[in-house]
Protein backbone atom coordinates (compact mmCIF):
# COMPACT_ATOMS: atom_id res chain seq x y z
CA UNK A 1 0.00 0.00 0.00
CA UNK A 2 1.17 3.40 -0.88
CA UNK A 3 2.47 5.07 1.99
CA UNK A 4 0.48 8.33 3.63
CA UNK A 5 3.33 10.86 3.00
CA UNK A 6 3.54 9.91 -0.73
CA UNK A 7 1.50 12.52 -1.97
CA UNK A 8 4.14 15.40 0.11
CA UNK A 9 6.47 14.18 -2.95
CA UNK A 10 8.25 16.94 -4.90
CA UNK A 11 8.41 15.90 -8.61
CA UNK A 12 10.28 17.37 -11.10
CA UNK A 13 7.95 18.20 -14.21
CA UNK A 14 11.46 19.32 -16.15
CA UNK A 15 15.12 19.45 -17.39
CA UNK A 16 16.35 22.02 -14.85
CA UNK A 17 15.82 25.52 -16.33
CA UNK A 18 18.68 27.26 -14.72
CA UNK A 19 21.13 27.02 -11.84
CA UNK A 20 21.34 29.22 -8.30
CA UNK A 21 24.63 28.52 -7.14
CA UNK A 22 24.98 24.70 -7.44
CA UNK A 23 21.27 24.34 -6.68
CA UNK A 24 18.95 23.41 -10.16
CA UNK A 25 15.93 24.78 -10.59
CA UNK A 26 13.10 22.73 -11.93
CA UNK A 27 9.71 23.35 -12.46
CA UNK A 28 8.09 20.84 -9.85
CA UNK A 29 4.68 19.54 -9.27
CA UNK A 30 4.59 22.20 -6.25
CA UNK A 31 5.12 25.37 -8.74
CA UNK A 32 2.70 24.07 -10.90
CA UNK A 33 -0.01 23.87 -8.27
CA UNK A 34 0.73 27.64 -7.17
CA UNK A 35 0.11 28.49 -10.64
CA UNK A 36 -2.82 26.03 -10.87
CA UNK A 37 -4.35 28.14 -7.60
CA UNK A 38 -3.37 31.71 -8.99
CA UNK A 39 -4.93 30.59 -12.10
CA UNK A 40 -8.39 29.55 -10.65
CA UNK A 41 -8.55 32.34 -8.46
CA UNK A 42 -8.16 34.27 -11.00
CA UNK A 43 -11.02 32.89 -12.94
CA UNK A 44 -12.97 32.73 -10.07
CA UNK A 45 -12.99 36.43 -9.15
CA UNK A 46 -13.25 37.59 -13.35
CA UNK A 47 -15.85 35.28 -13.72
CA UNK A 48 -17.51 36.64 -10.33
CA UNK A 49 -16.75 40.64 -11.13
CA UNK A 50 -17.96 40.12 -14.98
CA UNK A 51 -21.77 40.96 -14.31
CA UNK A 52 -21.31 43.35 -11.62
CA UNK A 53 -25.15 43.17 -10.89
CA UNK A 54 -26.47 44.92 -8.18
CA UNK A 55 -28.05 41.92 -6.11
CA UNK A 56 -25.17 39.45 -6.25
CA UNK A 57 -25.66 36.26 -7.92
CA UNK A 58 -24.08 33.02 -6.19
CA UNK A 59 -20.52 33.44 -7.55
CA UNK A 60 -20.55 37.06 -7.89
CA UNK A 61 -21.91 36.71 -4.03
CA UNK A 62 -19.22 34.41 -2.88
CA UNK A 63 -16.32 37.03 -3.93
CA UNK A 64 -18.20 39.71 -2.76
CA UNK A 65 -18.12 37.66 0.95
CA UNK A 66 -14.43 36.91 1.17
CA UNK A 67 -13.73 41.01 -0.38
CA UNK A 68 -16.09 42.02 2.80
CA UNK A 69 -14.41 39.27 4.98
CA UNK A 70 -10.73 40.58 4.17
CA UNK A 71 -11.45 44.03 4.49
CA UNK A 72 -13.61 43.93 7.71
CA UNK A 73 -10.27 41.91 9.45
CA UNK A 74 -8.19 45.11 8.06
CA UNK A 75 -10.64 47.50 8.81
CA UNK A 76 -11.13 45.64 12.42
CA UNK A 77 -7.28 44.76 13.21
CA UNK A 78 -5.47 47.67 11.33
CA UNK A 79 -7.73 50.70 11.14
CA UNK A 80 -7.67 53.29 7.77
CA UNK A 81 -3.92 52.84 7.77
CA UNK A 82 -4.14 49.55 6.61
CA UNK A 83 -6.19 50.37 3.88
CA UNK A 84 -3.43 50.69 1.14
CA UNK A 85 -1.98 47.01 2.01
CA UNK A 86 -5.67 45.29 1.36
CA UNK A 87 -4.86 44.08 -2.01
CA UNK A 88 -1.79 42.32 -0.51
CA UNK A 89 -3.29 40.70 1.90
CA UNK A 90 -6.46 39.58 -0.04
CA UNK A 91 -3.88 38.06 -2.46
CA UNK A 92 -2.49 36.42 -0.09
CA UNK A 93 -5.33 35.38 1.56
CA UNK A 94 -6.95 33.93 -1.55
CA UNK A 95 -3.33 32.03 -2.31
CA UNK A 96 -3.56 30.56 0.57
CA UNK A 97 -7.00 29.60 0.81
CA UNK A 98 -7.09 28.08 -2.95
CA UNK A 99 -4.00 26.12 -2.38
CA UNK A 100 -4.95 24.69 0.56
CA UNK A 101 -8.73 24.17 -1.72
CA UNK A 102 -6.91 22.30 -4.79
CA UNK A 103 -5.43 20.35 -1.89
CA UNK A 104 -8.23 18.74 -0.60
CA UNK A 105 -9.35 17.00 -4.36
CA UNK A 106 -7.96 13.73 -4.64
CA UNK A 107 -4.66 13.29 -6.60
CA UNK A 108 -3.64 16.62 -5.86
CA UNK A 109 -0.32 18.10 -4.76
CA UNK A 110 -1.08 20.77 -1.81
CA UNK A 111 1.77 23.34 -1.82
CA UNK A 112 1.04 24.36 1.52
CA UNK A 113 1.88 21.77 3.71
CA UNK A 114 5.63 21.99 2.60
CA UNK A 115 7.41 24.21 5.16
CA UNK A 116 9.55 25.39 2.70
CA UNK A 117 6.59 27.24 1.31
CA UNK A 118 4.72 28.42 3.94
CA UNK A 119 8.37 29.63 5.73
CA UNK A 120 9.18 31.61 2.83
CA UNK A 121 6.05 33.50 2.83
CA UNK A 122 5.67 33.76 6.59
CA UNK A 123 9.70 35.45 6.56
CA UNK A 124 9.10 37.75 3.46
CA UNK A 125 6.06 38.95 5.11
CA UNK A 126 7.88 39.20 8.38
CA UNK A 127 11.14 41.39 6.97
CA UNK A 128 8.51 43.28 4.89
CA UNK A 129 6.52 43.78 7.82
CA UNK A 130 9.89 44.70 9.97
CA UNK A 131 10.98 47.22 6.94
CA UNK A 132 7.35 48.77 6.67
CA UNK A 133 7.60 49.47 11.08
CA UNK A 134 11.08 51.17 10.47
CA UNK A 135 10.75 53.04 7.82
CA UNK A 136 7.15 54.56 9.49
CA UNK A 137 8.95 55.20 12.97
CA UNK A 138 12.72 55.17 12.02
CA UNK A 139 14.74 54.04 15.13
CA UNK A 140 11.60 54.43 17.50
CA UNK A 141 10.68 50.76 16.10
CA UNK A 142 12.68 49.39 18.23
CA UNK A 143 10.30 50.81 21.54
CA UNK A 144 8.62 47.79 20.68
CA UNK A 145 10.74 45.33 22.37
CA UNK A 146 10.47 47.42 25.61
CA UNK A 147 7.22 47.63 27.52
CA UNK A 148 6.17 50.93 28.51
CA UNK A 149 6.80 52.27 32.11
CA UNK A 150 8.70 49.03 33.00
CA UNK A 151 12.11 49.75 35.29
CA UNK A 152 15.28 50.07 33.47
CA UNK A 153 16.73 47.39 35.47
CA UNK A 154 14.58 45.07 33.77
CA UNK A 155 15.46 45.82 30.25
CA UNK A 156 18.18 43.23 30.65
CA UNK A 157 15.91 39.96 30.66
CA UNK A 158 13.25 41.67 29.25
CA UNK A 159 14.43 42.57 25.77
CA UNK A 160 15.74 39.26 25.10
CA UNK A 161 12.31 37.95 25.89
CA UNK A 162 10.59 40.48 23.46
CA UNK A 163 13.37 40.47 20.46
CA UNK A 164 12.85 36.07 20.99
CA UNK A 165 9.53 36.53 21.07
CA UNK A 166 9.46 38.73 18.01
CA UNK A 167 11.59 36.51 16.02
CA UNK A 168 9.19 33.25 16.96
CA UNK A 169 6.36 35.21 14.49
CA UNK A 170 7.17 33.86 11.55
CA UNK A 171 8.12 30.54 13.27
CA UNK A 172 4.77 29.98 14.57
CA UNK A 173 3.08 31.75 11.60
CA UNK A 174 4.40 29.32 8.89
CA UNK A 175 4.46 26.43 11.45
CA UNK A 176 0.58 26.79 11.99
CA UNK A 177 -0.11 26.39 8.50
CA UNK A 178 2.32 23.78 7.44
CA UNK A 179 2.17 21.64 10.44
CA UNK A 180 -2.12 21.64 9.96
CA UNK A 181 -2.40 21.37 5.92
CA UNK A 182 0.22 18.15 6.30
CA UNK A 183 -1.49 16.27 9.46
CA UNK A 184 -4.97 16.65 7.90
CA UNK A 185 -4.05 15.24 4.72
CA UNK A 186 -1.67 12.53 6.60
CA UNK A 187 -5.00 11.44 8.90
CA UNK A 188 -6.90 11.19 5.05
CA UNK A 189 -4.62 9.07 3.61
CA UNK A 190 -4.48 6.79 6.79
CA UNK A 191 -7.84 6.26 7.48
CA UNK A 192 -8.68 5.66 3.83
CA UNK A 193 -5.90 3.15 4.18
CA UNK A 194 -8.16 0.97 7.27
CA UNK A 195 -11.21 1.23 4.93
CA UNK A 196 -9.18 -1.11 2.56
CA UNK A 197 -7.41 -2.67 4.69
CA UNK A 198 -10.80 -3.25 6.39
CA UNK A 199 -12.55 -4.71 3.21
CA UNK A 200 -16.55 -4.62 2.81
CA UNK A 201 -16.86 -6.23 6.52
CA UNK A 202 -15.23 -3.47 8.67
CA UNK A 203 -14.29 -1.04 6.37
CA UNK A 204 -17.57 1.07 7.03
CA UNK A 205 -16.79 2.43 10.71
CA UNK A 206 -13.15 4.14 9.28
CA UNK A 207 -15.42 5.30 6.24
CA UNK A 208 -18.01 7.09 8.11
CA UNK A 209 -15.26 8.65 10.28
CA UNK A 210 -13.16 9.80 6.71
CA UNK A 211 -16.44 11.42 5.60
CA UNK A 212 -16.48 13.59 8.94
CA UNK A 213 -12.69 14.37 9.06
CA UNK A 214 -12.92 15.53 5.30
CA UNK A 215 -15.61 17.93 6.30
CA UNK A 216 -13.38 18.63 8.89
CA UNK A 217 -10.51 19.03 6.65
CA UNK A 218 -12.42 21.85 4.39
CA UNK A 219 -12.85 23.90 7.35
CA UNK A 220 -9.06 24.19 8.73
CA UNK A 221 -8.03 24.51 4.88
CA UNK A 222 -10.59 28.01 5.22
CA UNK A 223 -9.33 28.46 8.71
CA UNK A 224 -5.64 28.50 8.30
CA UNK A 225 -5.98 30.33 5.54
CA UNK A 226 -7.90 33.10 7.57
CA UNK A 227 -5.44 32.76 10.19
CA UNK A 228 -2.47 33.33 8.38
CA UNK A 229 -3.88 36.30 6.59
CA UNK A 230 -5.47 37.60 10.49
CA UNK A 231 -2.14 37.47 11.95
CA UNK A 232 -0.36 39.00 9.19
CA UNK A 233 -2.88 42.03 9.63
CA UNK A 234 -2.06 41.77 13.71
CA UNK A 235 2.10 42.08 13.10
CA UNK A 236 0.99 45.14 10.65
CA UNK A 237 -0.69 46.84 13.23
CA UNK A 238 1.97 46.53 15.70
CA UNK A 239 4.22 47.91 13.05
CA UNK A 240 2.10 50.56 12.00
CA UNK A 241 0.87 52.07 15.49
CA UNK A 242 3.75 50.88 18.24
CA UNK A 243 1.48 49.85 21.26
CA UNK B 1 -42.88 43.58 -10.74
CA UNK B 2 -46.02 45.24 -12.60
CA UNK B 3 -45.75 46.98 -15.85
CA UNK B 4 -45.83 50.80 -15.38
CA UNK B 5 -44.47 50.30 -11.87
CA UNK B 6 -41.79 52.17 -10.96
CA UNK B 7 -38.49 50.09 -9.86
CA UNK B 8 -37.49 50.59 -5.94
CA UNK B 9 -35.20 53.37 -5.53
CA UNK B 10 -31.70 52.72 -4.19
CA UNK B 11 -32.81 53.80 -0.78
CA UNK B 12 -35.51 51.56 -0.07
CA UNK B 13 -33.51 48.37 -0.68
CA UNK B 14 -30.94 49.08 1.31
CA UNK B 15 -33.36 49.44 3.98
CA UNK B 16 -34.82 45.89 3.27
CA UNK B 17 -31.05 44.27 2.88
CA UNK B 18 -30.68 45.85 5.94
CA UNK B 19 -34.00 44.70 7.61
CA UNK B 20 -33.62 41.05 6.16
CA UNK B 21 -29.90 41.40 7.87
CA UNK B 22 -30.91 42.00 11.31
CA UNK B 23 -33.34 38.95 11.11
CA UNK B 24 -30.46 37.01 10.55
CA UNK B 25 -28.21 38.54 13.08
CA UNK B 26 -30.67 37.76 15.46
CA UNK B 27 -30.56 33.84 14.32
CA UNK B 28 -27.28 33.39 13.46
CA UNK B 29 -24.93 35.97 14.82
CA UNK B 30 -23.01 39.06 13.04
CA UNK B 31 -21.45 38.40 9.68
CA UNK B 32 -18.37 39.74 8.02
CA UNK B 33 -16.46 38.78 11.30
CA UNK B 34 -15.24 35.84 9.36
CA UNK B 35 -16.07 32.45 11.30
CA UNK B 36 -17.75 32.61 14.49
CA UNK B 37 -18.63 30.51 17.20
CA UNK B 38 -17.24 27.02 17.40
CA UNK B 39 -15.28 27.66 14.36
CA UNK B 40 -13.34 30.30 16.03
CA UNK B 41 -12.51 28.69 18.79
CA UNK B 42 -10.53 25.69 17.04
CA UNK B 43 -8.95 28.68 15.50
CA UNK B 44 -7.76 29.81 19.21
CA UNK B 45 -6.64 26.51 20.25
CA UNK B 46 -4.51 25.38 17.65
CA UNK B 47 -2.97 29.07 17.80
CA UNK B 48 -2.21 28.60 21.04
CA UNK B 49 0.17 25.59 21.19
CA UNK B 50 1.91 26.29 18.59
CA UNK B 51 2.73 30.00 19.48
CA UNK B 52 4.53 28.40 22.71
CA UNK B 53 6.62 25.67 21.02
CA UNK B 54 7.93 28.88 18.73
CA UNK B 55 9.45 30.37 21.42
CA UNK B 56 11.04 27.69 23.01
CA UNK B 57 12.24 26.40 19.54
CA UNK B 58 13.77 30.46 18.35
CA UNK B 59 14.76 30.53 21.84
CA UNK B 60 16.84 27.45 21.83
CA UNK B 61 18.20 28.16 18.23
CA UNK B 62 19.35 31.48 18.66
CA UNK B 63 21.48 30.33 22.03
CA UNK B 64 22.83 27.03 20.06
CA UNK B 65 24.00 29.40 16.91
CA UNK B 66 25.67 32.33 19.62
CA UNK B 67 27.33 29.41 21.15
CA UNK B 68 28.96 28.15 18.08
CA UNK B 69 29.65 31.69 16.98
CA UNK B 70 31.02 32.87 20.33
CA UNK B 71 32.48 29.69 21.34
CA UNK B 72 30.55 29.80 24.84
CA UNK B 73 28.88 26.21 25.17
CA UNK B 74 26.77 25.23 26.59
CA UNK B 75 25.87 28.16 28.56
CA UNK B 76 23.83 30.43 25.49
CA UNK B 77 21.81 27.39 25.07
CA UNK B 78 20.79 27.26 28.41
CA UNK B 79 20.21 30.72 28.71
CA UNK B 80 18.35 30.87 25.36
CA UNK B 81 16.32 28.18 26.12
CA UNK B 82 15.51 29.67 29.24
CA UNK B 83 14.36 32.81 27.84
CA UNK B 84 12.76 31.25 25.02
CA UNK B 85 10.64 29.57 27.17
CA UNK B 86 9.43 32.84 28.81
CA UNK B 87 9.02 34.03 25.11
CA UNK B 88 6.55 31.24 24.52
CA UNK B 89 4.55 31.92 27.42
CA UNK B 90 4.65 35.71 26.45
CA UNK B 91 3.22 34.77 23.19
CA UNK B 92 0.46 32.67 24.93
CA UNK B 93 -0.26 35.27 27.23
CA UNK B 94 -0.75 38.15 24.42
CA UNK B 95 -2.95 35.73 22.47
CA UNK B 96 -5.01 35.18 25.55
CA UNK B 97 -5.50 38.85 26.05
CA UNK B 98 -6.12 39.35 23.20
CA UNK B 99 -9.15 36.99 22.76
CA UNK B 100 -10.30 37.89 26.22
CA UNK B 101 -10.13 41.53 25.07
CA UNK B 102 -11.97 40.73 21.63
CA UNK B 103 -14.47 38.79 23.74
CA UNK B 104 -15.55 41.31 26.31
CA UNK B 105 -16.31 43.80 23.19
CA UNK B 106 -18.22 41.35 21.52
CA UNK B 107 -20.08 41.02 24.71
CA UNK B 108 -20.51 44.61 25.30
CA UNK B 109 -21.95 45.31 21.96
CA UNK B 110 -24.31 41.88 22.19
CA UNK B 111 -25.89 43.56 25.56
CA UNK B 112 -25.95 47.35 23.66
CA UNK B 113 -27.97 45.84 20.77
CA UNK B 114 -30.18 43.83 23.77
CA UNK B 115 -30.93 46.77 25.60
CA UNK B 116 -31.49 48.74 22.33
CA UNK B 117 -34.15 46.39 20.90
CA UNK B 118 -37.02 46.06 23.04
Amino acid sequence: MASPLEQFEIVDLSKPLFMIGKVPITFTNSAAFMFAAVGVASIFLIAAGSRKQLVPGRLQGLAEMLYDMVAGMIRDNVGDAGKKYFPFLFSLFIFILFGNMLGMIPYTFTFTSHIAVTFAMAFAIFIVITLIGIFKHGLHFFSLFFPHGAPLATAPILIPIEVISYLSRPVSLSVRLFANMTVGHVLLKVLAGFVVALGIVGGWVPLLVLVGITALEFLVAFLQAYIFTILCCIYLNDALHLH
Amino acid sequence: MAAGEKPPSLDELDARVKAAQQVQERRVGKPGGGPRGGTEKIGVGLRIGIELVAGVVVGTVLGLLLDRWLGTKPWLLIVGFLLGSCAGFLNVYRVAQAEEARRKTAAASEAKDQSRSP
